[in-house]
């Protein structure tokens, strides 16, 4: 007798893709009318985290607006991917301008749009974690003060990966990046206070700021549509793990991801006009070490010349950031 | 705020003449000596050299006259106007202004007639009104225009009725000391 | 209707005639009363539909311009100096992508030292960039070239920069003639983009461009300036049909038809030129002037022909080429190769030194008898500087130079009143 095999759905479930869910609770992008707002056909490496994380986050903005958005995208990774000359992934308007520049371009886009009468067309600014935090502070200051009517999305592969990762202000402590190596007494880059963009950003009071993550899709989506429901500067930061820069392999992406956010690495907020309203607690508590041993970039904080102070280091940020955005299920006292 | 020779320039302008007013190339910082410049004549203005040899100043502040070096140029025939209550005796000037003629220097108390009539002490409009009258460059009623032109209500009347005392005032001097009247000339 | 109005409130209310969609601003000296004023007319409703940004650097309004420009908007900015160096990647991105942004430049010099007065090398640093250079004369041509400039950049899809004396003109109150809403309609009609961000037709624009192509995309930004040297004349001519007067065009002669000397600027120094010329004329000296209006494109047919007859030339200009000499004389010089004409180059007004008619007397008088430095320097202090580099022959920590110069003429000048 022939053998039958039993195809068995998990039909509850909030996995992406989904699509034995009710309709109204079905991902964006498990949705065949999805707008595939960067086609494929671009040129992102095997894994890369952004291509990821832009996709689920225009295509969200696409379906709360109607479709009617106008992109502005600093130089980086993702521009450079998603438009290999002579050709553009690109199916919404897209404007690429300059490295430091894109929040003052889609300021310009934003006001445009004001005086020609066309408040439905919606603006979108793009950039790396160099754009963002370095080259382009300035021009975010400025327009998240003037409270322009932009949604800006950060996405943090923690260095300037596109001419050949060297560090940035987004690199945390001890990673290796072509100008920061792991040599010397304090190998890979030097600890410091860091540069918290998210934070900066609410103290901007501006009306919402939201981190998230590519190993948590359906909250990006969520965070996305939440944002495009509202007016004025909004700012997410979207964390998005870089294979070739962090030394993971291809298909880890996710997963590292999730590490992050489980170790406490990478807190996942909402905040609104300045005050965390969300946060996405840590499911199982993780410690660091779980989440630095797969990437190459953290290698030198194991093995023979082991580091296991810099590695505690490391263990006292995770544990400062569960204190402070109680990302725990069970507070103390 | 309307320096007299922007105001100076739009009453030359409202006769019909062409007038270029600029202020100094020197320091802009608060505090410093401001001197500012004014043609008037009854072609088009292309020169745009500073005032090398004035026909007429008009002093706000005699105390600076000791800093800045208004006199440089200054031609001997020349009108001073001078701001003050003091007389010219009083004001120590006697060595900056051997070489000018005696009946082409006045003083008006621009200072106290602006207070009395706008209720500030700013001596351009009333200065403006007493230049009017001793050199004859300007009518008052151009003056008087100018100022409609730039105030309104409560604030144009007094400023008009600075100008005119201090006109009046000029006017009876210049009778009083027997000045030639002038009804041309450069500034 | 004619007004007794200062330069920059004139280009104000030239530039809000031609109902501009995105206003962005930075200040600086001296461009500060011109976007004050459009300011007041976007906040009062006098300017609508219209945004006015207050941006926090040059960098940044330029950038919002090109974000306006490209969504189809008709934008604005005004700069000088520093603010036109910080914003120079932009300024390359516009003229790069094509956007017909107008900007004024208040002409002042750059720094260090730092100086907030007037010369040309802020406008001249950015001639290579692609964007349509055009200087006015006085504040009537200042306010008509913006109307022109509005035009031009929107016909071409090229940025124009709009240059006036910092100080000299900005601040100058003199006779203007500010046109009326209609005449500037019928000369300037609705802003239709060539290109435009529009969800209703997506495209990418500033994708990166290879070796394949990119020498052909930088030639077509070279091409469209060569059609603007036709554009320009034929628009000044339909300038004047509309508002009844001859203004801008690529050059303009003054007394020049027998010259046998010839004295070529640009801006307003050009007025006082002409004065010196009419009175060196009255004594009988056969001198003229050529003023160029349009820099870049640079006329080179026109200033050939305006110079091939003369027997010497002068190039008087508030611009350096630090280690050559002049920079409009260079231009000047590749328009008249070939012809074996004596050229002389003498920089002036660096940092707003005043240029007065009689040092333009007797330069004017050492070109005709050819006396003068083939690269000379209008009425510089040479005991100051020669006593600067001896200082620097002598001692090694010479100390910052322009302190020693303060210096030295500081004492200088007290020594006079002893």
């Amino acid at each position: 007798m022939p053998y039958q095999p039993v195809k068995f759905y998990q039909t509850g479930t909030y996995t992406v893709g989904n699509r034995l869910l009710a309709p109204n609770e079905r991902s964006v992008q498990s949705s065949e009318h999805r707008s595939n707002s960067i086609n494929s056909g671009h040129r992102a490496c095997q894994g890369c985290g952004e291509a990821l994380g832009a996709r689920y986050a225009i295509d969200a903005a696409m379906l709360a607006s109607d479709g009617q958005i106008i992109s502005a995208n600093a130089t980086g990774c993702l521009e450079v991917f998603s438009t290999p000359y002579p050709e553009s992934s690109w199916q919404v308007p897209w404007i690429h301008s300059l490295f430091g520049n894109a929040p003052a371009v889609a300021t310009g886009i934003a006001a445009a749009m004001k005086a020609k009468g066309k408040p439905q067309v919606r603006v979108v600014a793009q950039g790396g974690d160099g754009g963002t935090t370095d080259i382009g502070f300035g021009c975010l200051s400025g327009m998240f003060e003037r409270n322009d009517d932009v949604l800006y999305i950060c996405y943090d592969n923690e260095a300037y990966m596109n001419t050949g990762v060297q560090r940035s202000s987004a690199t945390p402590p001890t990673a290796r990046t072509a100008t920061t190596m792991p040599v010397g007494p304090e190998p890979g880059n030097p600890f410091g206070q860091g540069k918290n963009v998210p934070e900066i950003a609410m103290a901007h009071g501006i009306p919402y700021v939201a981190t998230a993550t590519v190993s948590d899709l359906r909250d990006l989506e969520y965070k996305v549509k939440k944002a495009m429901g509202m007016h004025g500067a909004r700012y997410l930061h979207i964390f998005v793990p870089c294979p070739l820069g962090w030394g993971t392999v291809a298909h880890d992406t996710i997963r590292i991801a999730r590490l992050a956010k489980e170790t406490g690495l990478f807190p996942v907020f909402e905040a609104e006009h300045g005050e965390v309203t969300g946060v996405l607690k840590i499911r199982r508590k993780t410690p660091v070490e779980e989440y630095l041993k797969p990437q190459k970039r953290f290698a030198h904080l194991f093995g023979k010349h082991a580091h296991p102070d810099m590695v505690a280091h490391i263990q006292d940020m995770a544990d400062r950031n569960i204190r402070k955005y109680r990302l725990l299920e069970e507070e103390a006292g | 705020m309307v320096t007299a020779a922007e105001m100076l320039s739009v009453a030359a302008f409202l006769e019909g003449r062409f007038a270029q007013a600029f202020p100094s190339f020197g320091s802009e910082r608060m505090g410093a000596p401001v001197v500012s410049f004014c043609r008037i004549s009854d072609r088009e203005i292309r020169l745009r050299e500073p005032i090398m040899e004035p026909d007429a100043l008009i002093i706000q502040d005699p105390t600076l006259l000791h800093q800045a070096d208004v006199f440089a140029g200054f031609k001997d025939e020349g009108y001073v106007l001078i701001n003050t209550t003091k007389t010219l005796a009083e004001l120590d000037l006697d060595s900056l202004l051997e070489s000018c003629s005696p009946d082409r220097i006045c003083t008006v108390p621009a200072t106290e007639i602006g207070l009395k009539h706008i209720g500030r002490p700013i001596p351009n409009v009333p200065l403006l009104g007493g230049f009017a009258a001793v050199t004859g460059v300007i009518q008052l009623e151009s003056v008087i225009k100018a100022i409609n032109g730039k105030f309104s209500g409560k604030v144009a009347e007094g400023n008009i009725a600075a100008a005119t005392e201090a006109y009046q005032i000029m006017l009876a001097e210049k009778k009083a000391s027997g000045l030639a009247t002038e009804t041309t000339g450069r500034a | 209707m004619l007004k007794q109005i200062e330069g920059s409130k004139a280009v104000a209310e030239g530039v809000a005639l031609c109902r501009p969609e995105v206003i962005c601003a930075y200040p600086i000296s001296p461009q500060t009363h011109i976007v004050e004023a459009l300011g007041k007319m976007v906040k009062g409703g006098e300017l609508s539909p219209c945004e006015f940004i207050n941006v926090e650097s040059e960098f940044a309004a330029m950038s919002v311009a090109i974000g306006a420009s490209a969504a189809g908007a008709r934008s604005y900015t005004a700069t000088a100096s520093q603010g036109l160096l910080f914003m120079a990647e932009a300024v390359y991105n516009a003229s790069g992508l094509g956007l017909p942004i107008v900007m004024t430049v208040a002409n002042r010099a750059i720094g260090a030292p730092i100086n907030i007065w007037n010369d040309h090398s802020d406008a001249l640093s950015q001639r290579d960039s692609g964007w349509l250079q055009l200087f006015a004369e006085n504040n009537q041509e200042a306010v008509d070239l913006h109307i022109q400039a509005f035009r031009l950049g929107e016909e071409l899809s090229m940025p124009v920069m709009v240059c006036m004396d910092g100080f000299i003109l900005t601040h100058a109150f003199e006779r203007v003639d500010i046109p009326s809403q209609e005449q500037v309609d019928a000369y300037l009609p609705t802003f239709d983009p060539r290109q435009a961000l529009d969800p209703a037709e997506p495209i990418s624009i500033g994708a990166m461009v290879g070796p394949e192509a990119f020498m052909e995309v930088r030639y077509l930004a070279h091409a469209k300036q060569l059609q603007a040297l036709e554009m320009i004349p034929e628009l000044a001519k339909e300038f004047k049909d509309v508002f009844g007067r001859d203004s801008c065009g690529l050059v303009q002669t003054y007394c020049a038809d027998d010259a046998e000397t010839m004295i070529v600027a640009m801006g307003s120094v050009l007025g006082t030129i002409k004065d010196v010329v009419d009175e060196m004329r009255a004594d009988g000296h056969k001198i003229g002037v050529l003023g160029i209006t349009s820099y870049r494109p640079f006329p080179l047919q026109q200033v050939r022909a305006a110079l091939e007859n003369c027997k010497r030339y002068l190039v008087l200009e508030k611009s350096l080429a630090v280690g050559l000499g002049g920079i409009l004389a260079t231009d000047v010089r590749m328009a008249v190769s070939g012809t074996g004409l004596n050229g002389y180059t003498t920089v002036a007004g660096l940092g707003g030194r005043a240029i007065p008619k009689a040092s333009l007397h007797k330069l004017f008088r050492e070109v005709e008898k050819e006396t003068v430095d083939k690269v000379g320097f209008l009425d510089l202090d040479w005991e100051a500087v020669n006593k600067q580099l001896e200082r620097e022959r002598r001692i090694r920590h010479s100390g910052p130079i322009a302190e020693n110069i303060l210096h030295d003429k500081g004492i200088a000048s007290a020594a006079k009143f002893g």
